[in-house]
């Protein structure tokens, strides 16, 4: 048989040259074909986090209620009475770009196998989703499939879709954000972490069968730009099946209620390789795998493709000799494979048997905790600049109504009714809030405890500067749990970025970090753990950096909460905080004035703790009737929102401040909350605001929006009409 | 003329619904049954001439079938 | 809280049966539970007998991952047997959602479901109106009550032959259709292109029932309604009027 002439294997499997060295020396030898692969899914970005390790030690991770900090499978968080949440978010990007519906539905169901690796039931689904701009086929497409393929795999598992974000903007056209987050509730007790303990342990594979599909899918798919050879990567593409998982879940917690495991692992990315040597070097032993027990779904499969198999809906156990066969027969009540396919030794290495013979022998925390880092110079690109846009840099719009109504149909900020009436989002039956508003609140049975859980994210912001939209990104989040009475607690986060390697890029990452550290240190909500993205990118073009926070607050009593919708006629509306709307990086900006520039403004963290903190005593004490976040549209479509959502109108009167009036109704500014109180409470409730700014903008009234500055009228329209604008936009777009 | 479609999950691709089916036949005593591979059938009328086989083909790899996860057969039946 | 070990002949004891891919097990069980006067429990599908159960309720969800068709599999579990023999005896057989395709498909309710006319998925909150409120599934409604209970399926688009839906009507059989806030029957108050609005129905023997919209998410004021409770209730009294 003769070849051509080839590469090197290992660079075949994307290893570098020096790292094919380092390989050698914590072998001690050169790898086989087995252990090279092992190796080289190992220490791919998506596993090795080559690039992101050195900053992400620096993140805070620690708080009285972190019972787990990142690390595991999970964040887990105590929410008091003996109970705990666990939580994370992780991206699907690369796979959804491919194949929308099957990439977001394997997305879910590796989320949610995260969660019940935890010994958590999966309570909620959120997902913030980015896709290119909807006039395109394609990114329709891709919205739709992407949304179909969250709604199949969340509704048949019974997990409810409560919350995420959906953004459109061009350049995510050649690569979708697709990240997903799962939400579990556990009892303290009944926490599972995946530390393979006691040497002659039994290891168990359970679920579905495994095949190729998916071979090096997750870690080569995120570890690469996409560029033409993406067509010949799609074999990898993985089929979900919610079915199978929807017993594993079941099968996994009724062996945790028999307190059956020692530990569990869910398998994904670099498969029986990853959850195997993972489970190994946290408990400090070794794994025997024989792969000749696995069972498997192709014939004549190599040994190293079973090892690194990503086939879904596959979980890894670790169980004593005593409790083999009632995991077994718990597997079988449950019409799931079960075998015993290893053991647990006290080598601290992972050993693959073919059967008796010896067929990979490799040290575990070289696999592990060795993968080299990289540490990239920065370049800080020519696109952030020091200094804010001058407020008269664009022109001022002449007709402010028609304004309004263009950025209440913007994809960007209409409602997502289109999107989230197909996801199940009341299945458990804990929904406390209807979706669309800020956070989504779940009643914790048994309890008065509520949680509240949102997602958030401003890749456009980050862009312009990405420490400040970090900052602004956490306290934003932050803000939305507050809005609702919740206190925030905890964050986990997903890291979507371009290719690292490039300066920008790098830089991008490092600010982000770094001020996304400052915000979670400043508001008190520590990082319980996440995932990283890089090579986000299509044909050299890198998506906006995009950290996403997805937060969790808690309130003692859910039945305290508030929603963001105006309520009663004659009710006061208040701004609090004392932030200065800016057009740069606004939606104003890009909708009306097609561009995206300047520097966007910085969040005051130790006035956003205080706007917070009176936001939710003044909903707890039941003084505050609706609140509501200024975020994207600005301070008009802030109030429209809550206009809309409460049926009911509003007469407000702004003082500009020196403030064009444009930025002030449109323009963005991190730290402003609108709240509405009863007549007779204003005057008090300003009173006590101590030093954050609370100012009267004006009352619920009638059934119209009119907008006034400084006496003059700026805007006015029926509720009707920006209902009608602000609720049917994205149907239009997509059945058009 | 007449075009018959037959969309299946391509080899090696999981078919959650065939391995679903084909743990249910058991216990309705059809035993030794494997292989069970879940697709669709399409019938659609075309003009007939030279050019239908390669419509057809289009067809289905821009739309009847997802060529990402489907294979997918087609016989064309004069009228 | 009601003990659902316990069979006083106080308690109304509702079956709640597990398939595998049932996902609103735990809520009806939950939901039962929160009447005084009821408690539930599971049946597994592979058991055989139905014993000590008034009310068997096959829940919602995606029983067998709902693949090849809605129901399909799940009709051919071992307790598909008993829970036929049940509703032969007269027992009280409910399906929402899931449980009421399954019920169509192992023929216990005439008809059969398509897929939405939309062809998605739908979750929302739509009205109901009660077009019989002389059952044991209505009887704490009052007729032409229009009633806030949501749907959440990708099948719930019923259909029966000319024949069948003279039956039903004939028969008063069809217990919920779809209407608009005001109670009127329209298209756009459909949400999945029922034939005649069709939300829920019995058997002829009024027995068996199936509802597509998900009692069980409204009877709790603090996840958005209580219009699901009296649907709970009708049955409770109907079984507490037969022991007497």
């Amino acid at each position: 048989m003769s070849e051509p002439a080839q590469k090197p294997a290992y660079e075949l499997l994307g290893l570098k040259k020096k790292e094919y060295d380092g390989i050698c020396d914590a072998m001690g030898r050169e790898p086989n074909y087995v252990e090279l692969a092992v190796f080289s899914l190992m220490w791919s970005e998506h596993c090795g986090y080559k690039h992101s390790r050195p900053l992400l030690k620096h993140l805070p991770t620690e708080g009285e209620r972190i019972l787990q900090g990142p690390g595991e499978n999970a964040g887990v968080i105590d929410i008091g009475e003996g109970r705990a949440i666990a939580m994370k978010i992780e991206s699907h990007n690369h796979p959804s770009a491919i194949e929308p519906f099957q990439g977001a539905a394997t997305g879910i169901g590796g989320i949610v196998r995260d969660i019940f690796a935890m010994g958590a039931r999966p309570i909620a689904n959120l997902d913030p989703l980015h896709f290119g701009s909807l006039d395109k086929a394609r990114q329709r497409f891709l919205l739709e499939g992407v949304v179909e393929g969250i709604a199949a795999y969340g509704n048949c598992m019974g997990i409810p879709t409560i919350g995420g974000e959906i953004h459109f903007e061009d350049p995510y056209e050649g690569n979708c954000l697709v990240n997903v987050m799962c939400v579990g509730m556990v009892e303290n007790d009944k926490i599972l972490r995946a530390r393979a303990e006691g040497p002659g342990n039994l290891v168990v594979l359970f679920g579905s069968t495994t095949g190729r599909d998916g071979i090096g899918g997750a870690s080569i798919l995120a570890s690469a730009e996409f560029d033409e050879s993406a067509e010949e990567k799609r074999p990898t593409v993985q089929v979900g099946d919610p079915f199978t998982e929807k017993k594993l879940l079941e099968a996994s917690l009724e062996m945790r209620d028999k307190g059956l495991l020692v530990a569990l692992q869910d398998l994904g990315a670099a498969g029986i390789s990853s959850s195997s040597s993972e489970m190994a070097s946290k408990g400090g032993v070794g794994i025997d795998i024989d792969i000749s027990r696995v069972p498997l779904r192709e014939q004549g499969m190599e040994p190293f493709e079973i090892m690194i198999s990503e086939s879904q809906e596959r979980m890894l156990a670790v169980v004593t000799p005593e409790n083999e066969q009632a995991v077994l027969d718990t597997c079988a009540k449950w019409d799931l494979d079960a075998t015993v396919v290893g053991k647990v030794t006290d080598t601290r290495r992972l050993r693959v048997f073919d059967g008796d013979e010896l067929i990979g022998d490799m040290p575990v925390t070289a696999l592990v905790d060795e993968a080299p880092t990289y540490v990239v110079d920065t370049v800080r690109p020519a696109h952030e600049v020091d200094e804010p846009l001058a407020g008269d840099h664009y022109p001022e719009p002449k007709d402010y109504s028609e304004v309004l109504t263009a950025l209440l149909a913007s994809p960007n900020i209409c409602s997502k009714r289109w999107v989230y009436e197909q996801y199940d989002h009341m299945v458990q039956t804990n929904n406390a809030l209807w979706p669309g508003g800020a956070a989504a609140v779940l009643r914790i049975k048994g309890s008065d405890t509520g949680i509240a859980v949102t997602t958030d994210g401003n890749g456009r912001h980050c862009y312009l500067d990405p420490r400040r939209g970090a900052r602004a990104v956490v306290a934003e989040a932050a803000r939305n749990i507050s809005c609702v009475g919740a206190e925030p607690v905890a964050i986990t986060n997903c890291l979507n970025f371009g290719n690292p390697e490039k300066g920008e890029i790098y830089h991008q990452f490092r600010e982000a970090v770094e001020g996304m550290g400052e915000a979670c240190e400043a508001l008190g909500t520590p990082v319980t753990g996440g995932n990283v993205s890089f090579y986000n990118e299509s044909f050299g073009q890198a998506i906006y950096p995009n950290p996403v926070v997805g937060m969790m607050g808690i309130v003692d009593d859910v039945r305290l909460i508030q929603d963001h919708s105006f309520k009663d006629e004659g009710d006061v509306i208040l701004l609090l905080g004392g932030a200065r709307p800016a057009v740069d990086g606004s939606e104003y900006q890009l909708v009306v004035h097609g561009e995206v520039a300047g520097r966007i403004p910085d969040v005051d963290l130790e006035m956003e703790k205080q706007l917070q903190k009176l936001v939710r005593a003044g909903i707890l004490e039941g003084k505050i009737k609706s609140a509501h976040d200024v975020s994207s549209g600005g301070i008009a479509c802030c109030v429209a929102e809550a206009a809309i959502a409460g049926g009911a109108g509003a007469d407000i009167e702004l003082e500009t401040d020196g403030l064009r009036p444009d930025l002030l109704l449109f323009g963005e500014a991190p730290g402003l909350i609108v709240v509405t109180v009863a007549g007779a409470d204003a005057d008090a409730f300003i009173a006590a605001a101590g030093d954050v700014p609370a100012q009267r903008i004006g009352r619920v009234a009638g059934g119209a929006l009119r907008f006034r500055a400084d006496g003059e009228e700026l805007a006015s329209m029926p509720v009707a009409d920006a209902a009608g604008a602000w609720g049917s936009a994205l149907e239009k777009i997509l059945e058009h | 003329m007449k075009a018959k479609v037959y969309i299946t999950p391509k080899a090696g691709i999981l078919d959650p619904q065939g391995v679903t089916i084909e743990r249910s036949l058991p216990a309705l005593g059809f035993e030794g049954v494997h292989n069970v591979r879940v697709g669709k059938y399409i019938e659609l009328e075309l003009p007939a001439g030279d050019g239908a086989a390669e419509a057809v083909d289009q067809m289905c790899q821009k739309l009847l079938a997802n060529p990402i996860i489907e294979d997918f057969e087609f016989e064309l039946v004069p009228e | 809280m009601a003990a659902s070990s316990q069979t006083s002949v106080e308690t109304v004891r509702f079956g709640v049966v597990v398939f595998p891919g049932s996902n609103c097990d735990a809520d009806s069980y939950d939901m039962v539970n929160t009447f005084p006067g009821a408690g539930a429990r599971y049946l597994w599908h592979k058991d055989t007998v139905i014993e000590d159960v008034d009310c068997v309720f096959l829940p919602g969800g995606f029983s067998y991952g709902d693949y090849l068709r809605c129901g399909a599999i799940a009709r051919f579990s071992p307790i598909m047997a008993a829970v036929r023999d049940f509703a032969a005896a007269g027992g009280l057989v409910i399906g929402i959602c899931n449980g009421f395709q399954i019920l169509l498909e192992a023929g216990l309710l005439p008809g059969a479901m398509h897929q939405n006319e939309g062809l998605k998925f739908i979750c929302k909150l739509v009205s109901l109106r009660v077009e019989n409120a002389g059952t044991p599934f209505t009887s704490a409604y009052e007729k032409h009550q229009v009633v806030k209970i949501p749907v959440a399926h990708h099948e719930g688009n019923y259909f029966i032959d000319d024949e069948g839906m003279a039956a039903l009507e004939a028969n008063g059989q069809i217990l919920f259709r779809y209407c608009d806030d005001d109670g009127e029957v329209t298209a756009a108050a459909n949400p999945n292109g029922s034939l005649g609005s069709i939300a829920g129905i019995c058997n002829a023997e009024g027995n068996v029932f199936g509802m597509m919209p998900h009692p069980e998410r409204v009877s709790d004021a603090i996840v958005g309604g209580t219009d699901g409770r009296a649907f709970f209730q009708s049955i409770i009294d109907s079984v507490l009027e037969g022991r007497e």
